[in-house]
């Protein structure tokens, strides 16, 4: 990857990124503050993809899968890392040629890589959402998921959501052209205080492997997941008309943060192998079921194509 | 006459639905057409990644004009009637004919249906098929409600003849029909018009698409193996792998690249499948039938003949494989030192929620295959080890990454640990055979713990009510069934099936009854539908949920463990056997009736004497001699049961030929007299085609016995020893088939 405007950093491939979306008519959005385990999980993602207005969004979301832990030693895998998400509603239709745009973008150069659209057709049991794309492949490496969301929360998506997903650490490690992640400059490699990811991360990587798998109280986890489970109904059960202000007020966001709960504390029982394979199903249905009551709040707000004269 | 040319073009179609949908296309259309009264000369129909494409040759310029004539009512008719015929002729009354029928003076509609051009009819069947195309899964996009494997983005329509090119209008959902297509993706994406398909199969190439999916695979495949050649090695077969991928590429551009030494030390079949289901990669291997290398097949042509493309694609590999190595070294470390681990952690594997783990049908089928082994002549101790770690590969990191390896990797992990060859081959092979053209395995092990394993899922879901109905099997029972079968009659084995059966279903009953949960197989179904054992079983789970019934619980359990076991469901269970073995055996040319008279007596549980019996049986038939003897034996019944059941006795005391009176008489009491013995022998050597040949040679005498004698003589002590001796016969025949049941 020698060609001239190839990017140094990590950072400066997710500052390409931003920069490229934002000319594309996308809100560069920020990370959402809670710990989720995919960049769809953001309600901008999840709930906006739900309704019918229009909708353009790109943002960096920090995710977590306990169970991928491995001290930091593993090459590429990580319990912590980044997505890059785009999300385009209705997909326009050149979202494929827009997609590859943002390749460039980042310095891969079509004359030289051969980029493949491969079936993969996405779920998400815990979020109750489906739909049909592609992994692409650049020389046989999967650097993004393309997705149109068909639905979302058990709802048919009208009109349908162009979703890009980027896994940056592997994309950019290719870009960069480095083999283990720890070993990836964060930052400008020439700068006086050049870091490395391992510099920022290998430390948190060993410390949340050790609590993720070994440590961390399921008991705790369990009584968090059933308060989340209880509080998401809770919040949802409430009038849509709020007493104090009398404005019509349902707090799917709310709701939802606790669903985001919920389906975190889930993925680090798992991890802690407190689950079994039956117990599994059932907390997955669990989650399920409180991300379509969300989907359901949500479009019963503005944001989610509800209008006075349509009740 | 027109040619028709059809481009859908779309983004990138799934490479497993490519060639159905193909085939769909031009048989929709084509069919299409033809209903609306075209005719064409012929029709292909390609597909790539990108494109369906539909090319029909010699199509007529119109459909015929028709005119059907209609008889309507009596001119004298009620107004009413004539309303009627008009509405449903859409004529005027002025447009009515006259005529005169035998009942008298009718009106005669005469309706003209004009001709159409193909350009209309073209546009309205391609409006519908894509509107209704059968796609295994179809999605919408954007703001719209079409629906399509992925978006389709062009509708290429043209209809060509010597006057030129015309685009036949058509618009689905907003997407217009043209003339224009476009090329490769990366190599040649301009836009170019075509007038036919020629210059659109031209074109194409001009622009690196490989249009028939045909040519790009066999173009992947000679030049693989050219390069494999040059290097003195060889590509490994695969035709599902090679449709696949050229599915994912318009323009095939082949490259080779070496796996790392690090990985040469994984088993190939590892290798094989890391590289084929990660990267749908071939393998690539020596004269020793090594991996050594792999084939890649990348989609474009660059400036460095592929050197960036093949690095990338070997990093990614190295990672993979870096996965595979980590698994085989950890799952090698567990194997060697203690397999336990593995056992204990299919205890929280759950087989079926309503047969419980995996852990505890691994001990049910080790007491079944320890039971069964010394039948098939194998070492108990050896049947029941290899039944208890046949699966325990299923917790290994290498099953879970790869399903499609269990069983292989149980084998290499068994030998790992020094277990017994024979058990280590088990762990491979009970599975088998899967499909009904399988290998069967023979080694006596194997063969014990794969019908082990069968039979134990047979039981279970027999006895949870989860049998196969119709075209539904969702557990694959009429394959385990057919896999017991087949193993049973290509290892000769003699089985009492029946008890085996009661063994299997009592494991079952046994653990419903006995496992610290009362488990309730039957929740939620009503005892009504129940029989009478399933009955007992809920009813005892549901007892021994309420403590204060726990003593009460105790005295059911000792009755129910009493009844159960003579329950009615291994006679249940082989009579499914039957059915499959009557599939089976109809499939080689065994008559379905032939099968039935064997059914009968006392040893239809030993599958392997049965089919035995009814393939010697079937032959026979096939000859002439066996053909007329069967008539004779049938007369011989015949007289035989009626006159038992006029007399209301039985004609078994030995016949005396003393008694005989006339040369037939003798003669036949003299064949079976010299035929008996050898017959009786080749019946306990279970050679029934002997028995058969022996049988045989009573053809001739029976017959001319029928000829000359009249059984029923009014001599009673001639008549009685002509019914014994028509007794002898029959029993006789008994002993391979009721052959009354043979039909003509």
């Amino acid at each position: 990857m020698s060609a001239p405007d190839a990017p140094r950093s990590f950072q400066e491939i997710i500052l390409r990124l931003q920069t490229y979306w934002a000319s594309k008519g996308c809100a560069i959005l920020q990370p959402y503050d809670m710990e989720v385990g995919a960049g769809t999980f953001h309600p901008a993602t999840t709930l906006r993809s739900l309704g019918d207005k229009a909708w353009a969004a790109a943002y960096v979301q920090p995710s977590r899968r306990p169970t991928d832990g491995r001290y930091g030693e593993n090459p590429n895998r990580l319990q912590h890392y980044y997505q890059y998400q785009v999300l385009i509603k209705p997909s326009p239709p050149d979202l494929q040629e827009l997609y590859l745009g943002s390749l460039k973008a980042i310095g891969i150069d079509f004359d030289l890589h051969d980029i493949r659209f491969v079936e993969d057709d996405w779920e998400s049991p815990t979020l109750g959402a489906w739909g049909l794309g592609w992994e692409v492949w650049c020389d046989g490496m999967e650097v993004s998921q393309f997705t149109y969301f068909q639905q979302v929360g058990g709802h048919d998506c009208q009109p349908v959501s162009g979703e890009l997903t980027y896994g940056l650490e592997r994309l950019a490690m290719y870009v960069l052209g480095v083999d283990h992640v720890m070993d990836m400059p964060f930052n400008d490699p020439q700068t006086p205080i050049a870091l490395t990811y391992g510099d920022i991360f290998r430390q948190t990587e060993e410390e949340y492997a050790r609590w993720n798998f070994d440590t961390a109280d399921t008991a705790v986890l369990l009584k968090q997941f059933e308060e989340a489970e209880r509080h998401c109904a809770e919040i949802l059960a409430q009038e849509a008309h709020d007493p104090k202000t009398g404005k019509r007020i349902v707090m799917a966001h709310p709701a939802y943060d606790q669903c985001i709960k919920a389906s975190h504390m889930f993925n680090l029982l798992d991890a802690r192998g407190v689950i079994s394979v039956t117990e599994r199903q059932s907390y997955i249905g669990r989650v399920r079921a409180l991300a379509k009551m969300c989907a359901d709040a949500f479009v019963q707000t503005e944001a989610g194509g509800w209008t006075p004269n349509a009740a | 006459m027109p040619d028709l040319l059809i481009e859908l073009f779309s983004e990138e179609i799934p490479a497993r639905m490519q060639r159905r949908a193909a085939a769909d296309l031009q048989k929709l259309m084509t069919d299409g057409l033809v209903d609306a009264g075209l005719t064409y000369a012929g029709a292909v129909a390609h597909v790539t990644p990108r494109r369906l494409a539909l090319s029909v040759q010699g199509l007529t310029a119109e459909s015929p004009t028709t005119t059907e004539t209609r008889r309507g009512p009596r001119v004298d008719a009620p107004q009413k009637a004539l309303d009627g015929f008009l509405r449903s002729t859409g004529l005027t009354r002025e447009q009515l004919e006259e005529q005169d029928d035998k009942k008298g003076r009718v009106f005669i509609a005469k309706i003209t249906q004009a001709g159409r051009p193909a350009d209309a009819i073209v546009a309205d069947v391609l409006d519908k098929i894509i509107r209704t195309f059968p796609w295994p899964k179809s999605m919408r996009w954007g703001a719209g409600s079409l629906r399509w494997v992925r978006p389709l983005r062009r509708i290429l329509c043209i209809l060509s003849d010597e006057d030129g090119a015309r685009v036949v209008p058509l618009d689905v959902d907003g997407i217009v029909s043209g003339d224009m297509t476009e090329g490769h993706r990366f190599m040649a994406p301009e836009p170019f018009r075509v007038t036919s398909f020629d210059d659109y199969e031209a074109k194409l190439k001009r622009s690196r698409v490989v249009l028939s999916s045909q040519e790009r695979a066999e173009a992947i495949w000679q030049d693989a193996t050219n390069q494999a050649f040059a290097a003195g090695l060889e590509v490994v077969e695969d035709a599902g792998l090679l449709a696949e991928v050229a599915g994912l590429v318009e323009w095939p551009v082949v490259l080779m690249g070496k796996i790392g030494a690090d990985f040469l030390e994984l088993p190939p079949e590892v290798l094989q499948t890391s590289m084929k289901e990660h990267q749908k990669f071939f393998s690539v291997r020596d004269k020793a039938g090594k991996i050594t290398r792999f084939i890649t097949v990348a989609n474009r042509e660059t400036a460095d003949d592929g050197a960036t493309i093949l690095a990338g694609n070997d990093r990614v590999l190295s990672a993979r494989l870096a996965d595979a190595k980590f698994f085989w070294e950890n799952d090698l470390r567990v194997a060697k030192s203690s397999v336990e681990p593995w056992l204990d952690a299919l205890s929280n594997v759950t087989f079926h929620a309503k047969l419980g783990s995996q852990k505890t049908r691994i001990e049910r089928i080790a007491a079944l295959a320890r039971e069964l082994a010394p039948t098939i002549g194998a070492d108990p101790d050896l049947a029941e080890r290899a039944a208890q770690i046949a699966k325990a590969d299923l917790s290994s990191e290498m099953v879970y990454e790869f399903p499609e390896l269990q069983g292989l990797m149980g084998r290499y992990y068994a030998e790992a640990a020094g277990e017994d060859p024979a058990v280590a081959a088990a762990c491979q092979d009970h599975y088998c055979p899967l499909g009904p053209s399988d290998d069967v395995p023979t080694a006596p092990v194997s063969v014990t713990v794969a019908l082990a394993d069968k039979l134990d899922t047979l039981a279970g879901f027999w006895a949870i009510d989860e049998k196969p109905t119709g075209s539904k099997d969702p557990y694959a029972l009429r394959r385990a069934a057919l896999g017991v079968i087949r193993l049973v009659l290509s290892g000769e084995i003699s089985t009492k099936l029946l008890a085996l059966l009661r063994v299997a279903t009592e494991n079952h009953l046994a653990w419903f009854t006995s496992h610290d949960e009362p488990l309730d197989p039957f929740d939620g179904i009503d005892e009504a539908d129940l029989g009478q054992e399933q009955r007992q079983v809920k009813r005892q789970a549901l007892y021994q949920k309420g403590e204060y019934l726990a003593a009460r619980a105790e005295k059911i359990r000792a009755w129910t463990g009493l009844r159960i076991s003579c329950g009615q469901q291994p006679t249940e269970l082989l009579s499914f056997f039957h059915d499959r073995l009557k599939v089976y055996l109809r499939d080689e040319g065994v008559r379905h009736d032939v099968i039935d008279a064997c059914l009968t007596g006392e040893r239809t549980d030993d599958l392997a004497d049965l089919t035995a019996r009814a393939r010697a049986l079937n032959a026979f038939l096939g000859t002439e001699n066996g053909e007329n003897l069967l008539q004779g034996y049938k007369r011989a019944a015949n007289i035989l049961s009626q006159a038992e059941e006029n007399g209301g006795v039985e004609y078994s005391y030995g016949a005396d030929p003393k008694l005989a009176e006339t040369e037939e008489e003798r003669a036949l009491f003299a064949a079976l007299a010299t035929t008996k013995p050898g017959i009786d022998a080749a019946l306990s050597a279970e050679d029934y085609p002997a028995a058969m040949q022996a049988l045989a040679t009573l053809r001739g005498p029976i017959d001319a016995f029928f000829e000359a004698v009249q059984v029923n003589a009014d001599n009673d002590i001639v008549r009685r020893n002509r019914l014994n001796m028509l007794s002898e016969i029959v029993r006789t025949g008994e002993k391979i088939a009721d052959l009354t049941r043979v039909g003509a």
